[in-house]
């Protein structure tokens, strides 16, 4: 019998709607509304300091994690919401959804190792 | 010749039909914005590689009144993700037990909130310990 693939999907998922769950309110908080509106101080993202963010490694891990697991849990969730509204290509609509995580996946992966540290 | 075609039911709005699809519909919605959020980080990553300017450039574009609203929007989005997340939760994690007996529903939501609201004021403190 051929294994199933879910569980790796749906770790992804798991691991990205827990992360979502627990510190996104915050985070978009922060990036969207109180730094960019100078609630908190508006160096808090200021090109230097970003980029010392991204130089250390406890900061890539963070960015990383971030975008790579918000981007697995999205693909998943939104391949079964296609399916429920009526797109039954299932393949073809995992392979889009999956491929499009994956793609974001490698380019903030190559992003954060480009900006070295 | 004549095909017949059986009777199917029309599947178009169904999860209108009840409240308990329309939470599940509006549950599962807010993967798009997450999503989103994903893809405004990764831009401003991408950006923040490509030099000062660039990265100035993304900044400015998150100081833009459409930006606000899109974040505002964003932000309700993913307090009713953390909510609706929590609220399944005991549904979709294995029956735990503790002394024997199995934990209630509404003491794995209430943990998870709990857990979400100290999560959130942790990255806000220290962020804004780090940067006064």
């Amino acid at each position: 019998m051929k294994r199933s693939n879910e569980p790796i999907f749906w770790s992804l998922f798991g691991a990205g709607g827990m992360l979502a769950a627990l510190i996104g309110p915050a985070l978009v908080f922060i990036t969207g509304i109180a730094v960019p509106f100078a609630l908190m101080n508006p160096d808090t993202m200021s090109y230097t300091r970003m980029l010392a963010f991204s130089q250390h490694w406890a900061g890539k891990c963070f960015a990383f994690a971030v975008i790579a697991l918000f981007m697995w849990h999205a693909a998943h969730r939104i391949a079964i919401l296609l399916h429920d509204l009526g797109v039954h290509a299932v393949a073809l609509v995992k392979f889009c959804c999956y491929g499009l995580a994956f793609l974001g996946t490698v380019i903030a992966g190559y992003t954060l190792l480009a900006l070295g540290g | 010749m004549s095909i017949q075609r059986p009777y199917v039911r029309s599947m178009d709005g169904w999860w209108k039909r009840n409240a308990y699809y329309t939470r599940y519909m509006a549950r599962e919605v807010t993967a798009v914005f997450v999503a989103a959020y994903a893809v405004v980080l990764l831009v401003g990553l991408v950006r923040l590689s490509q030099g000062e300017a660039a990265f100035n450039g993304w900044l400015q574009a998150l100081k833009t009144p459409l930006s606000l609203v899109f974040h505002l929007v964003l932000f309700a989005t993913f307090v009713y993700h953390t909510w609706s997340w929590f609220n399944i939760m005991p549904l979709t994690m294995p029956i735990m037990f503790v002394g024997g007996k199995q934990v209630q529903p509404g003491t794995i939501t209430g943990t998870g909130l709990v857990a979400a609201v100290i999560a959130c004021a942790a990255v806000f403190f220290i962020v804004r310990r780090m940067h006064p």
